[in-house]
């Protein structure tokens, strides 16, 4: 599904990795883990083409691919650290919002399931500002789970998430593997995947 | 001749060649300087309007013409970065900056002193003048935007998008200005026009070819420094001459 | 864990998904529009201090020299129009910043929808809250300085076609200043004030050729083409110098 070869980035002048070759397969995984500094960001940000690498090169579906290409753009989930919430807005607008921009076509009885599996069915309607940090990223979840796209980038998932929610979060991806898509993470955390499933990368060692 | 321009759009492969292109340049912009002034200062005759204050031209003129034409050239490297990312030309651009602005910089002041004695003010809303006014905080822009982004890579692209947008606008300001000028009457002084002597305009011609050699020359020491700075980790430049006897 | 399942689509819809680009360039814009000008609503205080920003920029001038009818007659339409630039500019800072910040802007870059399309509805937004408000107060800040009816016309016709120009010019800036020290305030006006001296000349410059029983035609037919340019060319400088403030 996604393959990088020899991949090299740099934050200014400092180079952060080089070399990177792998590969995701159609319900495979991807976990990045490694050291504060060497690139975790970095890397997921050019896999889902928001930067350009130093070298190398990117394949989407065996097809180099440049950072913002639409083929990218259609194919990729991407969860950074930030969740891309407003305050202003209620849980369901700001959910029904990123869908609405990501091209989903999800009515609202599938926004309210989908933010009622994630425990925050009866919190829809409060603002975003006053959910905790926890509950805005399950937000987050519930646009996942509603995208419809083969391929997620998820940079440190379970960042503020209780165990429930680190549970919740392997089940989306499993079932995402499941469904033949594909995924790479970002995470110092243990998250309960199958290990047939997963490979796992390690930047900095 | 199927000349290889990519070969010269390697920093490894530019660096040589700009460092023995220099003093070629320099050399040049010295003699065509001299050739220059002296037809401006010794040749060319008095004018029988303004005396021998219309001397500045041979300065004024060709800085102003300078400070545009960088400026459209440094748009010209920042749409070759955008097109086809290389990185030597957003180098190129970063290095005729300061040199651009330096000229806009140089045609006002020479243009306020030459204004003094013939319209009797430093300052006068003169279409001209205005625009290069306009031009020099165009200059500005590019340079502080560049100061403010740290890493030079982003640099680079962001000056190009700010470039061209300017260089779209310069000819909108410059008309735009030109007709705020003449709705309000402003007192536009003209040299004698296309009466100009043969040997008045050859001056002019020999110092703008000055300027440009001299723009050439700075330009290319500059665009070396910036190479060595921001290659300063690759291998070719440890394997310098200058590096290694440092 | 939850026993409710969510729908999960069948692997084929993966497929159905990636075929549905971008083709949307109006749903983009009208995404942007919708969202930016639903926050603005909800936070309409912001929008009243920077109307008030204007109202008072107005009503300095008068307060710095002879308040003489005739004088605040021929500055009137200048002063108007060099506060309009500046409440402009105070706004512009955060036409992008708030969505870089809580990572909305990595979201709109992704989008299917063209990037182009997006930033123009954003602009879009930023001028119907921003520049329309301040056309349509400026004939009640016009009594102030005592134009006539027939000056206050063009001011407003002026307005309207100029400010969309600032909205848009000013979205460049405000993008390649992204996140840049110092890049809310000062450098975004070094950058953009300069633009928009051909909007500055052409607007006032209307309202002093009707006032000379010249006919403004000839200032709004260049406002309006500046316009037309302005449309064509700023989404796409905008949206690069969002994706160059991602990288």
């Amino acid at each position: 599904m996604l393959e990088v070869h020899d991949l090299a980035g740099r934050r200014g002048h400092a180079d952060l990795f080089a070399g990177v070759d792998f590969r995701v397969p159609a319900g495979g995984a991807v976990v990045v883990t490694g050291p504060n500094g060497t690139g975790k960001t970095t890397l997921l940000r050019m896999l889902a083409g928001l930067s350009a690498p130093a070298a190398g090169e990117i394949r989407l579906k065996g097809h180099k691919v440049a950072p913002f290409a639409p083929e990218l753009r259609a194919a990729v989930a991407y969860a950074g650290h930030l969740p891309a919430l407003k305050d202003e807005l209620t849980a369901e607008e700001n959910l029904s919002s990123l869908v609405r921009l990501a091209g989903g076509t999800a009515g609202p009885d599938a926004m309210r399931s989908a933010l009622d599996r994630v425990a925050l069915g009866r919190r829809r309607s409060l603002p975003a500002r006053v959910l905790s940090a926890g509950q805005r990223r399950r937000i987050g979840l519930a646009r996942l789970a509603l995208l419809e796209r083969p391929v997620w980038i998820l940079d440190e998932p379970v960042t503020a998430l209780d165990a429930a929610g680190i549970g919740l979060l392997a089940t989306l991806v499993h079932d995402h593997l499941d469904r033949g898509g594909a995924a790479v993470l970002a995470t110092h955390q243990a998250l309960g995947l199958e290990p047939s499933r997963v490979q796992s990368l390690v930047l900095g060692g | 001749m199927a000349l290889n321009w990519y070969r010269f759009s390697s920093p490894a492969t530019f660096y040589p060649l700009a460092g023995r292109l220099v003093p070629l340049f320099g050399w040049g912009a010295a003699v065509l300087a001299a050739v220059g002034l002296w037809l401006g200062f010794v040749v060319a005759p008095t004018d029988f309007q303004q005396g021998e204050v219309y001397r500045i031209i041979f300065i004024h003129v060709p800085s102003a013409w300078m400070s545009m034409f960088l400026y459209v050239v440094m748009a010209f490297w920042g749409a070759l970065l955008l097109g086809f990312n290389t990185r030597l030309s957003g180098m190129m651009a970063q290095a005729i900056a300061p040199t651009g602005a330096l000229m806009t910089f140089i045609a006002l002041w020479s243009g306020a002193l030459w204004g003094r004695p013939t319209w009797g003010t430093y300052w006068a809303w003169d279409a001209r003048m205005t625009s290069e006014l306009i031009l020099l905080f165009l200059y500005f822009g590019i340079i502080a935007l560049r100061q403010a982004i740290g890493d030079p890579r982003r640099a680079d692209r962001a000056c190009a998008v700010l470039a061209l947008v300017g260089v779209v606008n310069i000819p909108i300001i410059y008309f735009s200005v030109k007709w705020w000028n003449t709705l309000h009457q402003g007192a536009s002084v003209k040299l004698t026009g296309s009466s100009m002597e043969t040997t008045m305009l050859a001056g002019m011609l020999v110092m703008s070819f000055a300027f440009w050699f001299y723009a050439i020359a700075v330009v290319l020491a500059r665009v070396r420094t910036i190479v060595l700075e921001r290659e300063r980790g690759a291998a070719w430049v440890a394997e310098l001459p200058e590096a290694r006897s440092a | 864990m939850s026993g409710m399942a969510l729908r999960s689509p069948a692997p084929a819809a993966f497929e159905a998904a990636a075929g549905r680009t971008a083709d949307g360039a109006l749903a983009g814009l009208r995404w942007a529009a919708a969202r930016d000008l639903r926050l603005a609503l909800r936070s309409r205080a912001e929008l009243g201090v920077q109307l008030l920003f204007y109202v008072i920029v107005v009503a300095l001038f008068p307060l710095s020299m002879t308040p003489e009818r005739n004088l605040l007659a021929t500055m009137g339409p200048g002063v108007l129009w060099v506060a309009a630039l500046l409440a402009s500019l105070l706004s512009l800072p955060r036409l992008f910043a708030t969505d870089h910040a809580d990572g909305t802007l990595e979201q709109i870059a992704l989008s299917p929808y063209p990037l182009e399309a997006l930033v123009a509805g954003k602009v879009l937004a930023h001028w119907l809250t921003t520049g329309l408000p301040v056309a349509l107060l400026a004939p009640l800040l016009a009594l102030q300085y005592y134009l006539d009816a027939g000056s206050v016309a063009v001011l407003v016709a002026g307005l309207l076609l100029g400010t969309p120009i600032l909205s848009l010019l000013g979205a460049v800036g405000a993008a390649l200043t992204l996140g840049l020290r110092g890049g809310g305030g000062s450098l975004l006006a070094l950058l953009i004030l300069p633009l928009y001296v051909p909007v500055l000349i052409f607007g006032a410059g209307a309202v002093d050729a009707a006032r000379a029983g010249l006919g403004a035609t000839a200032n709004l037919s260049l406002l309006g083409a500046g316009l037309a340019l302005a449309l064509v060319g700023t989404p796409f400088a905008a949206a690069a110098a969002v994706r160059i403030a991602l990288d």
